[in-house]
């Protein structure tokens, strides 16, 4: 007697294909729902990685090794604990103990800053900008610098100079071609004279740290803004002396401003800081949960392209009933007929995976000319969406695959 | 009942059937297509089983095709006992044993005429080099080495029908069985797919051939003439015709 499933994977693949490519509406159909469903899965996880990448991006434009001290401190079963009113707890007192060497020696420099949203005006243009009042030691601790003019100094910040740094993309904005050295802006009726410009920022996007407008605290405090405390900042960037001593600065700084603050308990503090690897963590989780919810939504939609190929492949069944029960006359067993009709779907699965991914992968670079949103595709995740495309057709092929399979070939040989 | 006693000859028949009975079962109610039909067939015969539709030739055909199994009874094929195989062993047999050709051809309408013939050759498991060589001289057999490359839409219905017989011929089968291979063609046709069968038969192949066309049929060695799931001891067609209101 006869061993009978000695049929190769190369016989069962080129049945396979040949099936595919003689139903080609069909098979194009039942590849459709897959490539829609694998496109959204590439894009939404794309889009998620793009935006965390994006909000990494934005943190490290902070500078490196930089600790951010902010008013009021939040606990896991009160929310925000804050001072009385609006009033800061953090001051520009807190900011110079900060840079105590004595005290405090691995912190390298230190900024306080305060930050308000302005609209400065320059001859017929306005400009809505964000107004940062801080110290010389910001460009240290921010490690920026400037192209042309000078940043604040010292005696600006003793004077309360009516003076401005301005960051490229608000000069452009302001000035267009013109030198904005020397030229006055205006914001509130107080005139400002534009002594520098910042270095730009490299980054891909426009970002917020090329357009904003620095003054001294002093001068926006006493003349721009004021406030019921004119000392209190709304944070204190602080530079460690290097990587390694970032904790030994978070230390100092967390000690120093405890003490100054009369605080005993470390959980009641008024202030907080974090790192620049806390704040992308907490910003990422936002973006977390959305990219999971995304995901999932695309998820759903590749089901629903399962579906669609498990019910274009009973379709497939019935419409080739006759031919399944010439193959079973002349010899084929079951199991053959099944496993034909799994890599059958299969292929269609790897195709629309493909397809999916080629699609998905032209979306990530069209999407970020018309929106502001980046799009990111790794290898990784292009072949796991291909194998899951596969994937699927091999899961919902079973059902169709084992129903050919179980077809007595008399009564797929009689049916018309 | 049968034409002659299984147990006075030595060498295994083609077919043997002793006894054999198929009831078919829709819900509470039993119908049998066959009741008790012993048959056998030798090597090298011509057979044609006829009938009238319902009368259990249907049936016959499908178990002597091993595409069902009998609910009782034996049947031997070539020797093997095959009434109780599973779906696995059934596959196997009617690869090896059994040539089928078909009323509607059942051509694979995608694929070209060599393609459908070395069909069960693959299945058998053949090396492709050679599935292509004995298809294309099955094909030469049935005198269409010329068209091995056309597609079944683009040959005529005999034409076809000899593509299936060669498909039928090239895993050496033990029989070639065929259900009103003639249904679908027109005279000439008829003619030279019958001829075709005659030559093989001459050639020493075992040919069963299930009609109920009486002229057909007339030209088999013998016609086993089914009844209300019966065999009908006949020795000529001509009796046979005559006793049978069509």
């Amino acid at each position: 007697m006869g061993t009978g499933a000695v049929v190769t994977w190369r016989d069962t693949f080129r049945t396979a294909t040949e099936a595919v490519r003689t139903h080609r509406l069909r098979s194009a159909l039942t590849m459709l729902g897959i490539l829609i469903g694998i496109t959204a899965v590439v894009l939404t996880v794309g889009l998620g990685q793009g935006a965390k990448a994006k909000v990494r991006d934005q943190i490290n434009e902070l500078g490196t090794n930089v600790l951010v001290v902010s008013p009021g401190s939040t606990t896991s079963s009160t929310g925000s604990r804050g001072g009385f009113g609006s009033a800061s707890t953090l001051t520009t007192q807190d900011a110079a103990a900060l840079g105590d060497k004595q005290a405090a020696p691995d912190i390298t420099a230190v900024a306080p800053a305060s930050t308000t949203s302005v609209s400065l005006v320059y001859g017929t243009t306005n400009w809505t900008t964000t107004l940062t009042g801080t110290t010389p030691g910001w460009k240290d601790v921010r490690s920026r610098g400037v192209t042309t003019g000078r940043f604040i100094t010292a005696a600006d910040q003793k004077s309360a100079a009516p003076v401005v740094v301005l960051g490229p993309d608000t000069v452009s904005q302001l000035f267009n071609s013109v030198d904005p050295i020397g030229k006055m802006v205006t914001y509130n009726g107080v005139q400002l004279q534009v002594i520098g410009v910042l270095t730009p920022l490299s980054s891909n996007e426009a970002t917020s740290n090329n357009d904003l407008a620095i003054v001294p605290i002093s001068t926006y405090a006493q003349k721009l803004v004021g406030g019921s405390n004119r000392d209190s900042v709304s944070s204190i960037y602080v530079k460690a002396t290097s990587a390694g001593t970032l904790s030994a600065a978070y230390q100092e700084a967390d000690t120093l401003l405890l003490n100054r603050h009369k605080i005993t308990t470390a959980t009641s503090a008024d202030f907080s800081i974090a790192t620049q690897q806390s704040i992308l963590t907490a910003a990422t989780s936002v973006d977390n949960t959305l990219t999971v919810m995304l995901a999932g939504i695309a998820i759903i939609a590749l089901l629903v392209g399962g579906i669609g190929v498990m019910n274009i492949m009973l379709v497939s069944v019935t419409e080739r009933i006759r031919e399944i029960g010439l193959r079973k006359s002349l010899g084929a067993r079951p199991r053959l007929i099944r496993r034909q009709f799994l890599v059958e779907a299969s292929l269609l699965g790897l195709a629309g995976g493909v397809l999916g991914v080629t699609l998905g992968l032209l979306g990530a670079v069209l999407l970020p000319q018309f929106t502001d949103s980046r799009v990111i595709v790794s290898v990784p995740a292009s072949i796991g969406a291909i194998a899951m495309a596969m994937g699927i057709g091999v899961v919902f092929g079973v059902y169709p695959a084992t129903r050919a399979a179980r077809l007595a070939p008399i009564d797929a040989l009689r049916s018309e | 009942m049968s034409p002659s006693n299984p147990d006075e000859l030595d060498t295994p028949a083609v077919i043997e059937l002793v006894d054999v009975t198929k009831i078919y079962s829709t819900g509470q109610l039993e119908v049998a297509a066959l009741r008790g039909v012993s048959i056998r067939i030798e090597e090298n015969e011509f057979v044609a089983i006829t009938g009238p539709s319902g009368s259990g030739k249907s049936t016959l055909m499908q178990i002597l095709g091993c595409l069902d199994v009998p609910t009782a009874g034996t049947f031997r094929l070539s020797g093997h006992d095959v009434s109780s195989f599973d779906e696995d062993q059934l596959a196997d047999v009617r690869n090896l044993f059994i040539g089928f050709v078909f009323q509607q051809f059942n051509l694979l309408a995608y694929m070209s005429a060599w393609r459908n013939v070395e069909l069960p050759l693959m299945y058998s498991g053949v090396h492709p080099a050679e599935r292509r060589e004995r298809a294309l001289a099955a094909l030469d057999k049935v005198g269409l080495a010329d068209r091995a490359r056309h597609k079944p839409g683009e040959l005529s219905g005999g034409q076809q029908q000899r593509v299936a017989v060669a498909r039928a011929l090239d895993t050496e089968p033990a029989m070639i069985l065929a259900d009103e291979p003639t249904g679908n063609l027109d005279s000439t046709s008829t003619a030279d797919v019958l001829d075709l069968f005659h030559e093989l038969n001459r050639e020493g192949r075992t040919i069963v051939l299930i009609t109920h066309e009486h002229d057909i049929a007339a030209r088999a060695q013998r016609i086993i003439n089914i009844r209300d799931g019966n065999v009908w001891p006949l020795a000529t067609a001509d009796t046979a015709w005559a006793r049978v209101p069509s």
